[in-house]
């Protein structure tokens, strides 16, 4: 059974700081589908359209029929351990840091065997085991062989903390700290074990409601952070950045309103200050000492999350300079993604649906609320997906926009 | 399936070019060497070699074609053989095919590679397009890690135990102490053997194959010619090979050797008992035992049992890589699977340049290549008989 991850310990000034380094990343195009599938938290492999013969390693033709038409279906993972090995010695520079390393290869009740990490509680083969598909440091998509049952502490296992961004035992900065959704993901990172939080306000003069209470909470200390004042950004960064395992960037200004409806750009502008440039301020002075403590322990950084919103992939005209500004961000924080890549730093998009707050005030439901939404984040950490699509509306609209954008677009601005 | 047999064609002038653990020559410099040795053993000039099968995993960018432009040859019959251990089996059975048909004379087959300190790495993480996507990921453990799963799971279901596994690396390392070019040149003892450290547990150190670098070669032509020239020569009495065999097995527990013994056996018109020696494919000794069962030397299912009612030394029963195999010599890339057909040659030719095996006159050759994912690909096998010169 895993034991129980411990309070890590002070770092020792003398030891060398462990430098972020990366598994192997070389894909070929055809097989980073499994890659695609693990950003979202999905199990998914090739299977013929034509015969139905499930495929793997990913290919470019079926095995059985030879049908180029090879859809990516999601799969139950249900299969039979039939050899493992403990790796004792590894070519590449993150595995010799990181050996013993145990892997298995498992017959898949689908068909095909896999080679995959083994969960420290899966048993010695022959056993059960459920596969699944997780990001790995490099960012990639691996197969992980979980026990077939959950068990305790399961996610303190050493080899599958590589691959996630659990919270347990790490410091967080939520960057917003005056909304409901940025005190319930406060408490939400608290009650998923986080060390210490840090809670932006960027105007410490003004007294929002829930506030006091959440500076009650032992793990929380409240930081003066404005996101539009660069100054503020770099004192933060110079303060306490050097810490900072995961950042929750949940600061948002949203108004109500597109281009016909309110004559001039100030308001624009301010969206554009805090949901864009507010992202880069952040990037700029977080980013870089997050990047150099990307393998720090236990303890590294490991997660940078940016609260996004479901009408980035599409414009919502009703709120429609507030969607031009979260699509700015989005595709700001695939920069960040790519940047952050080579340091081991996932960067996690959430991309809620309208969420229950004053903003949204007009909006008919379902609207997410904030305790859900924050639940969504801190699954998003422990299972190390990249895309979250949190809420039923969110999950309604990707789907719309994956089935046809164009389409998508006609109905928007048809509301 | 009826094939014809191979009269009239001779195998010649078995060459090694010494092995190193490193070197920082490349590929192309021990194919050179090989090549070298081979005409000026057969007193032949470089011209007369009108045929060439080339094998080396880092000849790349080149293939056997722009090797022919380095080395100054102008065949008028090329082949490039990219498959690893099986190359030499598949090498010689595309040679004597090529010379039978009257479209070369004289086919020089050569295996060779370099080994730099940071080569071996680069080879295995892009060794084929399945492993880099699906295994090198997976701890980048290399054959290491693969060998481990299939050693892990055939000591299983065939209850093997690691002496098993030892008695084969022990009695190769005992075969190898007279053979000059071996690199390890101790003794091994079982002791030893069991207490080496673990690298992909079950393997431990001397399950494990060392990379170097080295060549070999030998000469394809008509008995004819090989008498005119003086040369000792073996015969071809039967070869198989057979790619992709049992795709459908969850794991790797048999070769295409199991699907080809019949064929083979029938070919040659003898059977395993009438061998006096055999060289097999020994990257991993769970390889060796499991085609100890596919050539036919026991029922399927009962290595462990021959396995321990053998000495498998050059001056005992069933003697096994009488040079001392890969294990002992090394596996210097996809000269390793000419290791064992080299030593063959030399063995039942008279030549050998350690222990000879007392009457040797017939010998099994295998070779065995290229694990694309979970399973080794490539299996082959071929019966030599000594020829009368």
């Amino acid at each position: 059974m895993t034991e129980p991850l411990r309070r890590p310990k002070r770092k020792n000034p003398v030891l060398r700081t462990r430098l972020p380094v990366l598994p192997p990343w070389t894909r070929s195009r055809v097989a980073l589908g499994l890659t695609a599938a693990a950003a979202e938290g999905r199990f998914a492999l090739q299977v013929c359209a034509n015969c139905g013969a499930v495929q793997y390693p990913p290919r470019e033709a079926c095995y059985r029929c030879l049908s180029d038409r090879l859809p990516w279906r999601e799969q139950t993972g249900e299969g039979q351990l039939i050899s493992q090995t403990l790796l004792r010695h590894s070519h590449d520079i993150f595995f010799r840091e990181r050996v013993p390393w145990r892997l298995g290869m498992v017959q898949l009740d689908a068909g095909p065997t896999v080679v995959a990490h083994l969960h420290g509680d899966v048993g010695s083969p022959p056993a059960r085991v459920r596969v699944g598909a997780r990001l790995d440091k490099a960012g990639m998509g691996v197969l992980v062989g979980f026990p077939q049952k959950d068990v305790p502490n399961m996610a303190d296992d050493r080899q599958l903390r590589e691959m996630t961004c659990d919270p347990k035992y790490r410091k967080v900065l939520i960057t917003d700290g005056k909304t409901r959704v940025g005190q319930a993901l406060t408490r939400a990172v608290i009650g998923a074990g986080a060390d210490l939080v840090w809670v932006g306000h960027a105007e410490p003069w003004k007294q929002f409601p829930g506030l006091a209470e959440l500076k009650e909470l032992p793990q929380v200390s409240l930081v003066p952070l404005d996101v539009t004042d660069a100054r503020s950004v770099k004192a933060a960064a110079g303060e306490f950045g050097v810490k900072v395992d995961i950042l929750i960037n949940n600061v948002e200004l949203h108004r109500t309103s597109g281009i016909a409806a309110r004559y001039g750009t100030d308001v624009a502008r301010a969206e554009m200050e805090v949901n864009y440039l507010g992202l880069l301020r952040l990037a700029q002075e977080f980013g870089p000492v997050m990047r150099a403590r990307g393998a720090d322990g236990q303890s590294s950084a490991v997660a940078w999350v940016n609260l996004l919103s479901i009408f980035a992939l599409s414009n919502f005209h009703a709120h429609g300079t507030y969607s031009a500004s979260k699509a700015a961000a989005l595709s700001l924080a695939q920069c960040l993604r790519a940047e952050m890549q080579p340091a081991a730093v996932r960067v996690i998009n959430v991309f809620p649906g309208p969420i229950e707050d004053e903003w949204n005030q007009l909006l008919p439901p379902p609207k997410i609320a904030p305790e859900p939404l924050a639940r969504a984040v801190v699954n998003a950490l422990r299972d190390g997906v990249e895309d979250v699509y949190p809420g039923d509306v969110a999950q309604e609209w990707l789907a719309r926009w994956r089935e046809n954008p164009k389409v998508l677009e006609r109905e928007l601005a048809g509301h | 399936l009826s094939r014809s047999g191979y009269q009239g064609i001779a195998v010649a002038v078995p060459v090694t070019v010494p092995y190193v653990r490193y070197s920082i020559r490349s590929a192309h410099w021990f194919i050179a060497r090989a090549l070298s040795a081979l005409v000026e053993r057969a007193g032949l000039e470089k011209a007369a070699v009108d045929g060439a099968c080339i094998s080396g995993f880092l000849l790349f960018p080149d293939t056997a074609v722009g090797l022919m432009q380095h080395l100054g040859l102008s065949p008028r019959w090329l082949d490039h053989i990219p498959m690893g251990g099986a190359s030499a089996v598949v090498a010689l059975r595309r040679a004597l095919r090529a010379v039978q048909a009257g479209d070369a004379e004289i086919v020089a087959c050569i295996a060779g590679d370099t080994n730099h300190v940071d080569s071996f790495r680069h080879t295995i993480a892009s060794f084929s397009q399945f492993a880099r996507d699906a295994v090198y990921p997976y701890g980048a453990g290399g054959p290491n890690a693969s060998f481990a799963f299939l050693t892990d799971y055939f000591m299983r279901t065939r209850g093997a135990e690691r002496a098993d596994f030892g008695k084969l690396c022990v009695a190769q390392r005992h075969n190898a102490l007279s053979f000059p070019h071996a690199l390890f040149k101790k003794p091994l003892s079982m002791e030893e053997y069991l207490a080496a450290r673990p690298i992909a547990e079950p393997l431990h150190l001397f399950d494990c194959v060392m990379p170097c670098a080295g060549a070999e070669g030998f000469l394809v032509m008509t008995e004819e010619r090989a008498r005119a020239l003086g040369l000792p020569f073996a015969r071809v009495r039967a070869t198989v090979e057979r790619h992709n065999a049992f795709p459908d097995d969850p794991i790797q527990i048999r070769g295409g050797w199991a699907l080809e013994r019949e064929s083979l056996w029938n070919q040659a018109g003898l059977a395993p008992e009438d061998m006096n020696l055999v060289e097999l494919y020994d990257d991993y000794p769970v390889i060796t035992a499991m085609q100890l069962e596919d050539l036919g030397f026991c029922p399927s299912g009962e290595v462990v049992s021959l396995i321990r009612a053998n000495t498998f030394t050059h001056d005992g029963s069933l003697p096994l890589n009488t040079s001392g195999g890969q294990l002992s010599v090394g596996q210097a890339g996809a000269a390793g699977g000419y290791l064992g057909m080299v030593e063959g040659l030399r063995q039942i030719t008279g030549q050998s340049l350690g222990a000879r095996v007392p009457g040797a006159q017939r010998g099994l050759v295998s070779g065995f290549g290229m694990i694309n994912y979970d399973k080794g690909l490539c299996s082959g096998a071929v019966v030599l008989e000594a020829g009368q010169a």
